[in-house]
């Protein structure tokens, strides 16, 4: 969804004012460990729920949950941009796979 | 000709460093601030062991985008001599001068000891005063020194000669017990052992010198 100025046109040079005209964006990023690569973490804390006398439990996998909120003229902008944060930041693509999910944020 | 040390917030063995490249093996040595954009008359980059940044997000990850970290891409393609030590190894992944990931210990462990090493030079420049086998002990201090890399990437290293340094006995579960990895060109060296550790005599051993000598060579 792109905000229009109120003349209509779908662009603002006055970064000044720009802002009035940007929606924000909520979005959270789970990033998981491949399944290839050993999560030693995960298998200690399967170990001690197994303790506890939690019983069934199959596999236990750490991993992180960003939350971030953006403004950004659309959404299909503000999901580039957490493309290219969690591609070249907030995971290793060698060890670590990620999504996302991304919402607008209602005034 | 001098050799530059990057100092981040929260590196530890930079002094280390200096104190033997300057202090024992009497190598011209200058500490580089991580938000400097440039490396001037620098000959060698050494990025140091330590936790930058706190080990924020992942161990070296946010080091990786540090503004000096801009100008040492460039110097190491330029075929300058670039060391990597521990967290520094962690950072030269991070920034992909190197192949692969450093993950927790097996055993979960923070170790501190000294390791055994083979060492096979192939091309790396750093690594050209060992033999072929030729064994070294440096002490290792990490907690997250597992190395891991996709299985066809490893299969590439291995025929390239890139895995250069492997522990006698595996203390991490690093994959093909892997301790140190270089670069294709050989100028980009990164190893979880500290060889700055082991250069006085008076410390229990002095194999790592030929390595930090070869910085100027």
């Amino acid at each position: 969804m792109h905000r229009k100025m109120p003349d209509g046109s779908s662009g603002c040079q006055d970064r000044g004012i720009r802002h009035l005209f940007l929606a924000r964006f909520h979005a959270r990023v789970q990033v998981q460990l491949r399944p290839s690569v050993l999560d030693p973490a995960g298998e200690a804390t399967r170990a001690a729920a197994g303790r506890l006398g939690v019983e069934g439990l199959q596999t236990l996998r750490i991993g992180k949950a960003v939350e971030l909120s953006l403004d950004a003229d659309s959404e299909d902008q503000a999901r580039q941009q957490v493309q290219l944060l969690c591609d070249r930041l907030l995971a290793n693509p060698v060890t670590e796979n990620w999504t996302m999910s991304l919402e607008e944020q209602k005034a | 000709m001098s050799v530059g040390i990057v100092v981040f917030p929260g590196s530890n063995c930079d002094r280390d460093m200096a104190w033997a490249l300057e202090g024992v093996l009497g190598m011209p040595t200058r500490f580089l601030w991580h938000e400097d954009t440039g490396l001037e008359d620098i000959d060698a980059v050494v990025l140091p062991g330590g936790f930058s940044y706190g080990d924020y997000l992942r161990c070296g990850a946010l080091a990786g985008h540090a503004p000096l970290l801009h100008a040492v891409h460039a110097f190491a393609a330029d075929g300058g001599p670039v060391l990597g030590i521990c967290n520094g190894f962690q950072i030269l992944t991070e920034m992909g001068l190197l192949p692969g990931a450093l993950t927790r210990n097996r055993d979960l462990h923070f170790i501190c000891e000294p390791c055994e090493l083979i060492v096979q030079p192939g091309s790396c420049r750093l690594l050209q005063g060992y033999g072929e086998d030729a064994k070294v002990t440096f002490p290792i201090a990490h907690g997250e020194g597992c190395y891991q890399c996709p299985p066809e990437t490893l299969v590439d290293l291995e025929q390239k000669g890139q895995l250069v340094l492997r522990y006698s006995r595996n203390p991490n579960g690093s994959v093909l017990d892997i301790a140190g990895v270089c670069n294709e060109q050989g100028n980009v060296l990164g190893l979880m052992p500290h060889p700055e550790r082991a250069c006085d005599p008076l410390l229990g051993g002095d194999d790592g010198q030929s390595l930090l000598k070869a910085l100027l060579a």
